[in-house]
């Protein structure tokens, strides 16, 4: 349990964090078995929520009459022994309902199918921080397990007063409690039948380790599979509560832009049109999308607007204006960097730049907010329900307890769906109305008011002695951000920093947060320094390093795809990459063919090995691994948010490219199953190797070195 | 008089604006909100129906445009409880992580075999790239797309 329950420490480029969270459980004990019935209820303590309290709650007794605040999770066996796990997790494409539902039933010994989840539910589901930073796999589903483990002790002691035998000899299966000695058994819904039974836990209960998992590790398919495939689950875009309005909001012409007039006459002479002009917001609510969008075209607003800079200046903008004192969080520093580089048998420094880019999921941000007596209800495809339900109730002066955050499993969200943006403005224009109202942003409000991955720039002067071996190491990367950021190479003098500079856009998470710039720079200048001393990518990489987990993924990508590979055609190149982060292992190797006529670069083959522990799910994880890889090529490739005084140009999906179909490589995962290690989280890490393979791999048909992401948003015309 | 549309063989009278685009009308006036806004472009074709039988982008048509020629929504695909073959092969292949392109991903998939019964993965990936899938669960789709035809061809549709 120690390596898994770790202090989670937030990286600084996550802006958006900064406010405490304020912990509260909305279900008192009593209304508990009132909603979900008679049974068996369990309820995981967080760690340090124990260690704060002077008496620490007793392994078998629950004596509270309202539930303690700092709960991570609960589980509920109801009397038809329906089995019911809580998390304030979201579910957003990663599949966590799925294998959160199949380690409750590992541990619980029940079957797959008896489990469901409540998810991200701010009145039913304990306080959460928020879904990212690949925490799900690594914190819930241990908490998750704790509770299953506690509740299966407690049905075993149930079934052991049945009997009047000891709970030492029983054993709990195929959700039933069976004595061996004389054969009986009785089902986990006979134990629960008439009990309210409730029950706390400490932070440590001891739980099965992977080896001996059954349902846990299993390729068990999407849970609800069925509703995503015949249109019938509903997203919060397709939600219609009952005399809903549609709410739009005019957009100032530029960023930073204030109101100086609005003419809303117009438009509040339409019938069912409700109006909101509140400071800088200018919004409105109508009977139907069409009314409101007419309603909108008849404002007449005129906005003061402030001179910004562009994308054809940010990386000099970057530099200029980055704070000399370098963030003491990721300032690390060994031996002396001038002495590694003056005893170099060989020096290389080179600059890398990263543009901004888009999330654009395909859901676009989406919020319905209905007010009933007082209290907000707001149904929001958001990462962060309960820091959305704080910002709610500060926004609007009502407690916290006053406001309801449910999200619906969401169309995808890659780190871009933190902020509460939708919510907030569908709650400010239900308000006025006094009905529920809808707000979901359009495809180019979606590009130009959400957040973007940070552009940035990375500096790395290096050094290597003649046999290969690094000397020196020297990283600066301005803006984009400090994950990944520390060289898992071994090198004794080094010197690393991170350096902000005030926000140019609105800039916060994306899959991978800097993890994926810093790899890239780090990962193409180890390519470069492999150049130089004129060694195989592979062999020098493997050469500089000792962890032994780095090396099996690296190891195991080389054997699948292959490497060394001779090039057998014009325009053919190999490259390779690897990286760790969020406690998860990967290596990449890709093949790229280049037309040396047009200079189209064209990936042909793309593997990557990954290694995140004790594998939950084989499927689920195959599906986010290809899939971040195959997002990976488009920040590597061609996408570039390019922005102009406050405006952003290329708002479109016509003119912000994604990738397609036709960019899809044959493309393969290899995924190493560590059952002695603790399961980290999948969804970032397998995107970071991503573009330096790439890259590596055109230095390799070209002898170009392409220091800038995207690498080819025009093909590769110097080719 | 108010236009009518046929939808997965029910007819409706539309209230909505003749040029409204027919995604909204689906959506928000019948509640068939299986078809997604993505863009409201075409560029996405998240919001993909069956016009007259061909897969067609349904925030780029009015809804005057739909009167007389049937519509099929994903919420059309299913009879009696029984999936189409696009919609179990989708399934048995997990080609979907938030899915919510998927319902995009399916009608156009019907749209392509029913005009190509056995299309290689070559074609697939060429009918398919006005689809986007942000999740990046592209080769499954196509390998769903490859399995439905042979199970159509087993069902002999």
């Amino acid at each position: 349990m120690s390596g898994v329950t770790k202090k989670f420490v937030l990286e600084p480029e996550r802006y958006e964090f900064n406010a405490s969270p304020i912990h509260q459980f909305e279900l008192a004990r009593r209304d508990f078995f009132k909603i979900l019935g008679a049974g068996i209820a369990v309820f995981a303590i967080a760690k340090d929520a124990l260690a704060a309290q002077e008496t620490p709650p007793g392994h078998r007794s629950f004596h509270m009459e309202e539930l303690p605040k700092d709960i991570s999770a609960w589980l509920h066996v109801g009397e038809d022994g329906s089995v019911t796990g809580f998390t304030g997790k979201a579910e957003i494409g990663q599949n966590i309902r799925t294998s959160l539902a199949q380690t409750i039933a590992d541990e619980l010994r029940v079957p797959f199918e008896s489990v469901r989840m409540v998810t991200a539910d701010t009145a039913l589901t304990p306080f959460d921080m928020g879904t990212f930073g690949s925490r799900t796999t690594p914190t819930m589903t241990p908490e998750l397990r704790r509770v299953a483990s506690a509740a299966r002790d407690l049905l075993i002691e149930a079934a052991a007063k049945e009997w009047n035998v000891a709970p030492a000899g029983l054993v709990a299966a195929d959700a039933k409690v069976t004595d061996p000695a004389s054969g009986r058994s009785l089902k986990y819904a006979e134990l629960a039948r008439g009990k309210t039974l409730a029950q706390n836990l400490p932070a440590e209960d001891p739980v099965t380790p992977a080896t001996q998992w059954t349902i846990a590790g299993r390729a068990i398919p999407k849970v609800d599979g069925r509703a995503f495939v015949t249109g019938k689950h509903q997203y919060t875009p397709d939600l219609r509560p009952e005399g809903m309005l549609y709410g739009k909001v005019l957009r100032p012409p530029s960023f930073g832009a204030t109101l100086t007039s609005c003419n809303d006459s117009a438009a509040k002479a339409m019938a069912g049109v409700v109006v909101v002009c509140d400071g800088d917001f200018v919004g409105l609510a109508a009977p139907s999308a069409h009314e409101a969008q007419r309603a909108l075209d008849v404002i007449h607003a005129q906005w003061k607007e402030v001179p910004q800079i562009s994308s054809k200046e940010i990386f000099s903008y970057l530099k200029q204006n980055a704070s000399a004192k370098s963030d003491n969080r990721n300032h690390e520093q060994k031996g002396s960097v001038e002495e590694g580089l003056a005893n170099a048998a060989h020096r290389l420094d080179a600059t890398y730049n990263v543009a901004y880019i888009a999330h654009a999921p395909l859901e676009p941000r989406a919020a319905v907010a209905q007010w009933v007596e007082g209290k907000l209800t707001v149904w929001t495809g958001t990462q962060r329900p309960f820091a959305n339900r704080d910002e709610l109730a500060a926004v609007f002066h009502v407690p916290e307890s006053s406001v309801r955050v449910i999200v619906p499993d969401t169309g995808s969200a890659y780190g871009g769906k933190h902020t509460s943006d939708a919510a907030v403005e569908a709650a400010r224009l239900a308000k006025a109305a006094g009905r529920p109202v809808k707000v979901v942003w359009t495809r180019e409000e979606e590009f130009t008011w959400a957040y973007f991955r940070p552009a940035g720039v990375i500096e790395i002067k290096s050094g290597i002695a003649s046999d290969g071996a690094l000397t020196a190491w020297e990283f600066h990367n301005y803006h984009s951000g400090s994950s990944g950021i520390e060289t898992p190479y071994v090198v004794a003098n080094q010197r690393t920093e991170y350096h902000a500079v005030p926000l140019i856009l609105r800039s916060g998470s994306y899959r991978g947060l800097a993890a994926t710039a810093n790899h890239f720079a780090r990962e193409s200048h180890m390519d470069a320094l492999a150049g130089v001393a004129k060694m195989d990518p592979f062999d020098f990489r493997m050469k500089n390093l000792y962890d032994d987990r780095m090396r099996a993924v690296l190891k195991a990508a080389a054997k699948s795809f292959g490497w060394p590979r001779k090039k057998t055609q014009e325009g053919q190149g190999f490259g390779v990459a690897c990286g760790n982060e969020k406690g998860s292992y990967v290596a990449t190797c890709a093949e790229i063919a280049v037309d040396k006529k047009s200079g189209a670069v064209r990936i042909v083959r793309l593997l990557e090995a990954f290694e995140c522990g004790a594998i939950v799910n084989p499927d689920g994880l195959r599906n986010q691994v290809i899939g971040a890889m195959i997002q990976g090529l488009g920040g590597a490739l061609f996408e570039a948010i390019e922005f102009e005084n406050g405006r952003i140009t290329n708002s479109h999906f016509a003119s912000y490219r994604v990738p397609r179909f036709r960019d899809v490589p044959e493309i393969e995962a290899v995924l190493l199953d560590r059952k002695d290690i603790p399961s980290a989280g999948a969804g970032e890490t397998p995107i970071v190797a991503v573009a330096p393979a790439v890259g590596n791999a055109i230095f390799d048909a070209t002898g170009v070195r392409l220091n800038n992401l995207p690498m080819v948003p025009n093909g590769l015309r110097s080719a | 008089m108010p236009i009518e549309i046929e939808v997965n063989g029910k007819r409706y009278p539309v209230n909505y604006p003749p040029d409204t685009p027919l995604l909204y009308v689906l959506r928000d006036e019948l509640g068939l909100t299986g078809s997604k806004y993505g863009c409201g472009e075409g560029q996405c074709g998240a919001c993909t129906v069956l016009l007259g039988g061909a897969p067609r982008r349904s925030c780029q048509i009015p809804v005057s445009a739909a009167a007389g020629k049937p519509v099929t929504t994903i919420e059309g695909l299913e009879i009696d409880g029984r999936l189409h073959p696009v919609q179990q092969a989708f399934l048995d292949a997990g080609a979907f992580q938030c899915a919510y392109c998927t319902s995009g991903m399916i009608i156009s998939s019907v749209g392509l075999l029913q005009t190509n019964a056995n299309p290689s993965p070559a074609e697939v990936v060429q009918f398919l790239q006005g689809n986007v899938c942000r999740c990046g669960t592209h080769p499954r789709i196509v390998e769903a797309v490859r399995h439905a035809a042979k199970l159509m061809q087993e069902q002999g549709r």
